[in-house]
C-alpha cells in the first residue's frame, strides 16, 4: 500500500512541475494572442503577463463601481505635481480657453478638439474612486467626455491595438490598450464635483480610467496617439512607468 | 508506537512529495510577499476604516516609522527610498505563486485525503482536553511525548488548517478587494469587508498573524529537532530517531 501511494505522489508531484511549466508556456502563448503586457519582458514578465490576461479575459467589460453621492470625499487629496512648464502657465493665465488635444496616429481623421469641442461631443459623469499605488483612496464625480466617443470622431484603423496619451508635462505620458480606450468609464475629464477640473487635480484635461491605479490617470492631457505597436514610444514598455520601475496595467 | 519504525517495511517519509515542493514553493512566495508588502507599506504607513482614506483624513492608526513619500506626515523628518515599483512587480508575482501553488496543493490534497488523514484531528481527539494535554506537555518543556515522528498532533493539526482554510484565503481575498480591477468584476468582494480601505487594514493585520504563526512553527520545528525536520520536509527521508543512527 505504502509503495503505492508512494508512486502516486510521485506521480502527482511532476504533475505539479508539468503544470508550472504550462504556466510558463501559457504566459508565452499570450503574447501570441495579445494578452502579454508591453512591459511583459524581465524576471516579473510572467506575473504581470497573468495578471493583465485574467483582467482580458475575465474583466474586459466589468464596470469599475460607482458610489452614492453621499460618498464623495468631502477632501479629496490632489497628489504632488511635478513642475508645470511654461507653455502651461500662459495658457493658465488666459482660463484655458485655448486649451487643446490632439488625435492623431491610425486613425482615419486626426483631430485637434478645443475643450468646448469635448463637451458637445458627449457627456459622461460617474462618481469613482481613484486608488494610489501607495495606499490611500478618495471618491469623486467626475464629468467628461468618454474616450470613446472620442475615438468615434476620429475612426481607428482595425489594426489600432492602444492609445497612447501625453501629458503638457512631456517626461509623463501612458497608454492604455483599446478595450479600456473603448470602455464606457474612460473618460476625457474637464469637470470635478461639479465644478471646474482644479489644476491640482489634473485640470483643464484630464484622463480617468477608473478600472486601474491613479497613476494611469494622468493630468493636463493635450495628445493622444493610436498605435498598433507601443514599441516606438519611449523604451518600448508602454509608459514612461515600467522605465521607473512600475508596471505598465494598474488594474491591481 | 515508537515500535512500529523499526520495522523496515513501514519506513513512510514523513511528507509527500506534493507536501514537500509545495511548501518550499510556499515559503519562498510567502518572503518575497512580506518583504514587498512591507516595502509598499512604507509608502503609506497610515490605516483607515471603510472604503476611502487619504493625508486628508482621520487614520484608524499610523505605524510610527518614516514614509518613502514626501506627502505623508510622519513623525521623522527624512522621506525613505521609494521602492515600490520592484516591489509591486515582485508582490503580484509572488501572489501568483501562492495562488498556483495553493490550487495544486489543495486539489491533490482533497484527491489524496490529505486533509482528512494528516490533517483533521482524529475522532476521538475533538475535544479541549486533548488540546489542554498537548499545550500543557509544550509548556513542561515535554514537547517529545506529544511529537510523533509520523503524524501531527492536535495543536498542529489547527494550526495548520486555520492557515491553509482561514489566513490564506483572507489574505488572498483582502489583497483582491483592494484591486481596482477585480473589485469592478467582483464589487461585493469589497463591499463585504466595509470598503477598500477596510480591506487594506484587515490584510495588513492577517500579516501579522501569519508571520505570528510562521515564527511559532519555526521556534517548534527547533524544539523537534531543525535539521532532523529539515530533511523530512526536503528529502522526505524518515526523521524517526531509529533512522538517525551513522557509522
Amino acid at each position: 500500500m505504502k509503495t503505492i501511494t508512494r508512486r502516486r505522489l510521485i506521480t502527482t508531484g511532476l504533475a505539479a512541475t508539468a503544470g508550472i511549466a504550462g504556466v510558463t508556456e501559457a504566459a508565452r502563448l499570450a503574447k501570441r494572442y495579445g494578452l502579454a503586457p508591453p512591459d511583459c519582458g524581465g524576471i516579473y514578465g510572467p506575473g504581470e503577463t497573468l495578471t493583465y490576461a485574467a483582467s482580458r479575459v475575465f474583466g474586459a467589460h466589468a464596470m469599475a463601481r460607482e458610489f452614492p453621492r453621499s460618498m464623495i470625499s468631502e477632501k479629496p487629496f490632489a497628489n504632488e505635481i511635478p513642475p508645470l512648464p511654461e507653455a502651461f502657465k500662459t495658457q493658465q493665465a488666459v482660463g484655458f480657453k485655448d486649451w487643446t488635444l490632439t488625435v492623431d496616429g491610425l486613425v482615419a481623421h486626426p483631430t485637434k478638439f478645443s475643450i468646448a469641442d469635448l463637451t458637445t461631443l458627449g457627456r459622461s459623469s460617474q462618481i469613482t474612486e481613484v486608488s494610489c499605488e501607495e495606499g490611500w483612496s478618495y471618491v469623486a464625480e467626475w464629468i467628461g467626455t468618454p474616450l470613446a466617443a472620442v475615438l468615434r470622431e476620429v475612426q481607428p484603423a482595425p489594426q489600432a491595438r492602444f492609445a497612447a496619451y501625453f501629458s503638457v508635462q512631456r517626461e509623463l505620458w501612458g497608454s492604455i490598450d483599446m478595450e479600456e480606450a473603448n470602455h464606457p468609464q474612460t473618460q476625457l475629464a474637464w469637470a470635478m464635483n461639479d465644478g471646474d477640473l482644479p489644476v491640482g487635480f489634473g485640470g483643464p484635461l484630464r484622463i480617468r480610467v477608473p478600472r486601474q491605479l491613479g497613476y494611469k490617470s494622468l493630468k493636463y492631457i493635450d495628445r493622444i496617439t493610436v498605435t498598433d505597436s507601443m514599441k516606438r514610444f519611449g523604451k518600448g514598455l508602454g509608459s514612461v512607468d515600467p522605465e521607473y520601475g512600475y508596471a505598465w496595467y494598474a488594474g491591481i | 508506537m515508537p515500535q512500529t519504525v523499526s520495522q523496515p517495511t513501514v519506513v513512510a517519509s514523513r511528507h509527500s512529495l506534493v507536501v514537500r515542493i509545495t511548501h518550499w514553493l510556499t515559503v519562498i512566495a510567502f518572503f518575497a510577499l512580506l518583504i514587498s508588502g512591507l516595502e509598499i507599506v512604507i509608502s503609506h504607513p497610515r490605516f483607515y476604516w471603510g472604503e476611502t482614506g487619504n493625508v486628508m483624513t482621520k487614520p484608524l492608526f499610523t505605524l510610527p516609522i518614516p514614509s518613502s513619500r514626501d506627502t505623508v506626515p510622519t513623525a521623522y523628518n527624512y522621506v525613505m527610498p521609494d521602492q515600490n515599483g520592484w516591489s509591486r512587480y515582485l508582490h503580484f508575482q509572488a501572489a501568483w505563486l501562492v495562488l498556483l501553488t495553493g490550487a495544486v496543493y489543495f486539489l491533490v490534497s482533497l484527491w489524496n485525503r490529505h486533509f482528512l488523514r494528516d490533517l483533521l484531528p482524529p475522532a476521538g481527539q475533538r475535544n479541549l482536553r486533548a488540546y489542554t494535554r498537548v499545550i500543557a506537555s509544550y509548556l513542561r518543556g515535554r514537547h517529545k511525548t506529544v511529537d510523533d515522528a509520523s503524524s501531527y498532533n492536535v495543536l498542529q493539526r489547527t494550526a495548520y488548517l486555520v492557515v491553509i482554510f482561514i489566513l490564506f484565503p483572507l489574505m488572498i481575498w483582502t489583497g483582491l478587494a483592494m484591486s481596482p480591477a477585480f473589485v469592478a468584476v467582483a464589487p461585493w468582494s469589497s463591499i463585504i469587508l466595509g470598503g477598500k480601505q477596510s480591506a487594506r487594514t484587515l490584510h495588513f493585520a492577517i500579516t501579522g498573524a501569519l508571520m505570528l504563526f510562521v515564527f511559532l512553527h519555526i521556534v517548534m520545528v527547533a524544539l523537534a529537532g531543525f535539521w532532523r525536520r529539515m530533511r523530512a520536509m526536503t528529502t522526505g527521508l524518515p526523521a524517526s530517531p531509529v533512522t538517525e543512527e551513522r557509522p
